[in-house]
């Protein structure tokens, strides 16, 4: 257990590579959990079946309309209930149909290879999932704060009778942030595929973390999502160069810090 | 409120995943075995529910009786969890009346269903578990090792790339009983070798992203990087290892436990070349062909994996057993399981040794290239046959207390 004695800080070129690479890991968090705050912050859904829907893709609108919407006005739990029922539904489904192993999905062949940078081999399709991240993220916190159409949204979870009354379809604007939130997690998951394995339990091997990170940055809080997403992949990958032992549970004592002393997450409008 | 609602949705979410196991009844009218394995994680696809399906095609083959009682397959799902798997062996042996437990992958959740088993006079048989702990300081008189084990994976695969000339290695090493002892095993052989061990990397069970351990053994400059891991950890670590262009870069990957099933999962262009050591591959012989082609339209399509023929062939071999010995007592079925050869699809004259290890010829692998692969499944080209006398751990060096010296 005392293994700290045996830390050995590593040359600086070796811990470059890490930050690097704890960079990547957290444009997969940033994108996840943002997808989440949306939802969460438009919608007042934990939406618990995000994981299943990195997985599955943007089917998720078809499922907002069926089920998901009728439990908006009801407690938290019961959108929480509902969705990790989804959750484990579809991941069900897919493991009856492909089997746990999952599936070999190549990289495209346009962003095979990679780089020497030096201190690391940056292959060049995660320096594209960095630079795809940081766009979509900076893209949605944009139109959800910066635009018109964002306004609405808000506007419309503040009080979706009167946003109504002004001649603005409510439900369906709706359906299509549930739609936005989960293509987001999609997108991910689609990203993620040459990477880690592509199998029905990608999502839930992943969901808790991106749970926590949303947890940190405040729940509901876009740009809380995005920074806490880049910051917790950063402190991740620190973790598994110093004590790799502790790295998967990392995320969740500074998740019991940041919540002993702001409960509302760092970003987060209050409780 | 928001915080509130998390905190009562995460004690849901630990509730709805507690385990859950198949309602049964202790009558003694019925002979139990239980197929307790990981089905919903990191090696649920190299047993899981395949292995259930081994096990009830075994009962149907041997015609679905012993000593006039009717034998009855249940299933659970320890988690990879030592307390989840232990809970589940206690009810099954105390209240469920189960005879023999079988599977157990994950070796901490295998010694400790052992010992549940060993306390209780009852039989456990480890297919897809893996430490050669399990018949050596953990053994017990009614614990059977079935299909392979972490001295044998060193001692095949480590002595094979050590002769290839793999003199310096670091470790990427699972963080429990089964990746411990898998680097301490093959540590053990390149060091015999003349080898040195660089560096080693311990990662939390079913990791989703190697980049940074993969990194660290990148700068260690060792020859080969060998992964003591297993599952979707091993083809994770493989598959990524190939995108930041480790082989490319002179180093050489040391998969120290793959089987078909993660080979499928990687695809060939990624596989190739790879080397390891299994008792079953289903395209050997007429036999093992056999076997593949009952098993696929039992499961799905899917080519059995040697740990999930293993369950096959143990079943049948406690059976027959059973029958012999007239008797349920677990120590009397596990002495007759002794007493007999065991000749199978997948073993010729093996035997079951006192500390529990069963002795087998063993295979050495190597995973075919894209375009030597003609048929569906055609992944593995054999190397050598490796006699079960040199592939596993010799009695003269065994800590078993049951072991006279």
């Amino acid at each position: 257990m005392l293994d700290w004695v045996n830390i050995a800080v590593p040359p600086a070129p070796a811990l470059f590579g890490q930050l690097l690479i704890g960079l990547i890991n957290g444009s997969f968090y940033a994108m996840l959990s943002l997808g989440l705050a949306v939802i969460f912050g438009l919608l007042n859904i934990i939406n618990f079946s995000h994981g299943a829907l990195y997985m599955l893709g943007a089917f998720g609108m078809a499922l907002e309309r069926l089920l998901i919407r009728h439990v908006y006005k009801l407690d938290h739990l019961y959108g929480l209930l509902l969705t990790f029922g989804m959750a484990l539904i579809i991941e069900g489904l897919f493991r009856q149909q492909y089997g746990s192993a999952g599936q070999p999905y190549s990289i495209p062949e346009a962003l095979s290879g990679g780089q020497n940078l030096g201190f690391m081999f940056l292959p060049n399709y995660r320096a594209w999932v960095i630079v795809a991240s940081a766009i979509f993220c900076f893209g949605t916190w944009f139109i959800i704060e910066r635009t018109r159409l964002g306004a609405y949204l808000r506007a419309a979870t503040e009080n979706p009778a009167l946003v109504q009354a002004f001649g603005i379809n409510v439900p369906r604007m709706i359906t299509l942030t549930y739609g936005f939130g989960v293509g987001l997690a999609a997108l991910a998951g689609v990203m993620a595929a040459p990477i880690y394995q592509v199998s029905p339990l990608m999502g839930s091997n992943l969901i808790i973390v991106v749970f926590a990170v949303v947890v940190i940055g405040g729940m509901g809080s876009i740009l809380g999502a995005i920074i806490s997403g880049f910051a917790l992949g950063v402190i991740e990958g620190l973790t598994k160069v110093f004590y790799p032992e502790a790295s998967s549970t990392a995320i969740f004592v500074i998740m019991v810090i940041v919540l002993l002393v702001k409960p509302a997450g760092l970003f987060g409008r209050g409780v | 409120m928001k915080l509130r609602s998390l905190i009562s949705a995460a004690s849901v979410a630990v509730l709805l995943g507690a385990a859950s196991s198949p309602a049964a009844h202790a009558d003694g009218k019925t002979v139990k075995i239980g197929v307790l394995n990981d089905m919903s994680s990191v090696y649920s696809y190299l047993g899981g529910m395949g292995s259930v399906a081994a096990a009830q095609m075994a009962v149907k083959d041997f015609g679905g009786k012993v000593l006039g009682k009717p034998i009855e397959i249940v299933y659970a799902d320890h988690q990879n969890k030592p307390d989840v798997g232990v809970a589940i062996a206690s009810k099954w042996f105390d209240e469920d009346g189960v005879d023999a437990i079988l599977d157990l992958p994950t070796s901490s959740v295998a010694i400790a269903v052992q010992k549940v088993a060993q306390d209780r006079g009852k039989v456990d048989i480890i297919s897809n578990g893996g430490s050669s702990e399990l018949t050596n300081k953990f053994c017990s008189p009614t614990g059977v090792h079935w299909t392979y084990d972490t001295y044998q994976l060193a001692h095949v695969i480590g002595g094979a790339v050590v002769k290839q000339g793999g003199k310096t290695w670091f470790f990427i090493t699972a963080d429990y009983a089964f990746g411990h002892q898998l680097q301490d095993d093959t540590a053990a052989v390149v060091k015999a070798a003349g080898g040195t061990v660089v560096g080693s990397v311990n990662v939390p069970l079913n990791n989703a992203d190697f980049s940074s351990f993969l990194l660290q053994a990148q700068q260690s400059k060792a020859q080969i990087i060998g992964l003591a891991n297993a599952g979707g950890d091993t083809v994770n670590s493989i598959k990524q290892a190939s995108e930041f262009g480790i082989v490319q870069g002179g180093q050489r990957l040391a998969g120290l436990l793959v089987f078909i099933a993660d080979v499928d999962a990687l695809g060939l262009k990624t596989a190739q070349g790879l080397l390891l050591s299994e008792s079953y591959y289903w395209d050997q012989n007429d036999q093992t062909r056999a076997f593949a082609k009952k098993f696929e339209a039992a499961y799905n399509g899917k080519v059995p994996t040697s740990g999930q023929a293993g369950v096959y062939t143990a079943v049948m071999h406690y059976l027959k057993a059973m029958q012999a010995a007239k008797s349920e007592d677990g120590a009397k079925v596990v002495a007759q399981m002794r007493a007999m050869p065991i000749n199978d699809f997948m073993t010729r004259n093996g035997k079951l040794r006192i500390d529990g290890r069963v002795i087998r010829d063993v295979y050495l692998f190597q995973v075919k290239k894209p375009e030597e692969s003609k048929y569906p499944y055609d992944y593995y080209k054999q190397l050598a046959m490796i006699p079960g006398d040199q592939a596993f751990r010799p009695l003269s060096e065994s800590e078993c207390p049951l072991v006279k010296k």
